[in-house]
């Protein structure tokens, strides 16, 4: 019969439309500034800089290594290598960025800086509310703007902060293991040698 | 091809020009289909001559967003030209991601581990689903129904797009796969997730089945429109569904069965009127195929690494050669062809575009047909301009 096609069709349209009204799981889109859906932990939204401690300047992660700089696909990262070595927060002296900016209207959300990073120093955020009226300065951030605390890390992406974490504690343990061995040998060494003579005291 | 003795005389005539002479008394009508025009999908023009309503003559015009892929990809690493491939073909980014890690896979011979390769079929095949729905979506939009079919299928892209949000943190430019294996590993809570969105997907196609296969007014529209003949299919490179649409059984997982195809019994739906409506029917088809992929896939898939622990994904210079990487993309054959001289970044990078390599038979499938249906026929190619121009 012509036009059964197009009754079966509108037989389709008023379930959905009838439905919509007693089901919830027909109702698929939200009024998004007032109604929001919970974020996906996963999503990830431009790069930000993770810091250990309060202070932010003293505790970035970040040694200058300049690898995301390289690998960065559309070239977006610019960063200053410090002359000088400053303790990290393990204790040992590395450099730092005496400038580290990220030009967030380039920026592609890639996430391969983090993936490249060596020190987990650099972190995908998912704050995406982010428009501007100013072009140039509003979306070139500075360290200062980049740096964010770890604690910030773990809200946004707990699975994935744990894992970081735990391999970072890993690492740290190694290393501390690492340095007590090496005070012990030198303690040892430094015992098999013979003492030096006793100095007298003055007189 | 050879065409065989006994066929029809217009079929042994398909690669002629065919020059329609202009009827009547008015001159010919050079009209601009786009380059912003709500049917081309992005900026694309069709300058088009016509005769009353007839085309006499169609010239696409595309590069409208060039943005030179091919010649960044040589300047940057391996790596860095993975975030650049999602955005070829912004609708199925993951198979892009897929067909140019195979191409460097094979470049250093880099063996991928059994539970990547199930991942990988995964998303590819949801891709796949949400491409074809979308794009039936499209089609039934340009023929005027502006609306409804295209939502239903909004619907159910949102819910796989969910999916890769969860697990690739992107919607659509995924960045997932890696040169021997992917980048993060899926948990169970996200394969019981597909899962759930899977076991819904056979409901949509029979949903979308019932609102538009029998539907007269888009039968009317889309039956014998724009005929692609076997033979011409075959001598432009057309791949894809519009091939298969075509009656040429050419899929790619069958003949390369790359990854681990060969694991997954499917059909290879193929058309036997070469028009519109086939393509619009082949698309639906390969849906319902794609689904009984991923529900194996998902069903069999094993424990262990997504990622080969000797791989490295960056600083690695490739032993100077070739390799072309191909996959069968929802639009066709994507591959990418690279040439190593032994540096950090290739020496020469190619894409093998399908929507491009599509499109070159736009104008023989318009030739002749009204105005109003070479809207349809660009819509049945199923393009994206961002991989058309790269």
């Amino acid at each position: 019969m012509l036009g059964e096609g197009i009754l079966k069709g509108l037989a389709e349209t008023a379930k959905n439309f009838v439905g919509s009204f007693f089901s919830a799981e027909r109702m698929t889109t939200v009024e998004y500034p007032e109604e929001r859906i919970a974020p996906i932990e996963a999503a990830r939204v431009f790069p930000f800089l993770v810091y250990d401690g309060i202070e932010w300047d003293a505790g970035l992660r970040c040694v200058a290594c300049q690898i995301c700089e390289k690998e960065c696909p559309p070239k977006c990262i610019f960063i200053e290598k410090s002359k000088d070595k400053k303790p990290d927060a393990v204790g040992k002296p590395q450099f730092y960025p005496t400038r580290f900016d990220i030009d967030i209207s380039v920026c592609m959300s890639c996430q391969i800086c983090v993936e490249v990073c060596p020190f987990e120093a650099i972190k995908m955020d998912n704050v995406f509310e982010l428009s501007t009226d100013d072009r140039f300065d509003g979306l070139l951030l500075d360290r200062k703007q980049l740096a964010k605390p770890n604690a910030y890390y773990h809200q946004i992406h707990p699975t994935e902060a744990a894992v970081v974490e735990a391999r970072l504690a890993a690492d740290r343990a190694k290393s501390d293991a690492k340095q007590t061995a090496a005070a012990i040998a030198s303690a040892i060494k430094g015992a098999e040698r013979p003492l030096p003579p006793p100095t007298t005291g003055g007189d | 091809m050879t065409i065989p003795a006994h066929a029809p005389e217009q079929l042994k005539n398909w690669n002629r020009p065919r020059i329609i002479e202009p009827g009547g008394d008015g001159d010919l009508l050079e009209v601009a289909m786009g380059p912003h025009h709500p049917s081309t999908h992005g900026v694309f023009r069709m300058d088009v001559a016509l005769d009353g309503e007839r085309v006499i003559r169609l010239k696409p015009v595309f590069g409208y967003l060039h943005r030179n892929h091919e010649k960044i990809a040589e300047s940057v690493s391996y790596l860095a030209s993975m975030p650049y491939t999602d955005r070829l073909d912004y609708i199925c980014s993951l198979t892009n991601n897929w067909a140019y890690a195979l191409a460097v896979e094979k470049l250093t011979s880099q063996e991928v581990p059994e539970r990547a390769e199930y991942l990988r079929v995964i998303l590819g095949e949801l891709t796949r689903i949400q491409n074809h729905a979308s794009s039936i979506g499209f089609l039934i939009q340009e023929m005027g129904a502006s609306g409804t079919p295209l939502m239903y299928a909004f619907r159910e892209r949102e819910k796989i797009l969910d999916l890769f949000e969860a697990l690739t943190g992107s919607r659509m430019m995924c960045n997932y796969m890696r040169f021997g294996g992917c980048r993060v590993d899926a948990s169970a809570a996200w394969l019981d997730a597909a899962r759930k969105v899977v076991a819904g997907l056979p409901g949509f196609v029979d949903e979308f089945d019932q609102l538009l296969s029998s539907n007269e007014i888009l039968m009317a529209r889309t039956q014998g429109v724009g005929i692609l003949r076997p033979e011409l299919a075959v001598n432009a490179g057309v791949t894809g569904p519009m091939l298969r649409a075509s009656g040429i059984n050419y899929d790619i997982r069958k003949v390369d069965s790359y990854g681990i195809y060969n694991r997954f019994p499917f059909r290879v739906p193929l058309g036997d009127h070469w028009d519109v409506y086939d393509r619009f029917m082949i698309r639906m088809l390969e849906m319902r195929e794609s689904i009984k992929i991923v529900e194996q896939a998902l069903k069999d898939i094993p424990a262990g690494p997504v990622m080969d622990p000797k791989a490295k994904i960056r600083g690695f210079r490739p032993k100077a050669g070739e390799a072309y990487g191909r996959i069968e993309a929802p639009k066709g054959e994507l591959g990418f062809y690279l040439i190593s001289d032994g540096g950090p970044n290739p020496y020469r990078y190619r894409v093998r575009p399908p929507s491009l390599i599509n499109l070159t038979v736009l104008e023989d499938m318009c030739l002749g047909s009204d105005i109003a249906d070479v809207v349809l026929i660009f819509g049945s190619v199923d393009i994206v301009l961002g991989e058309v121009d790269r």
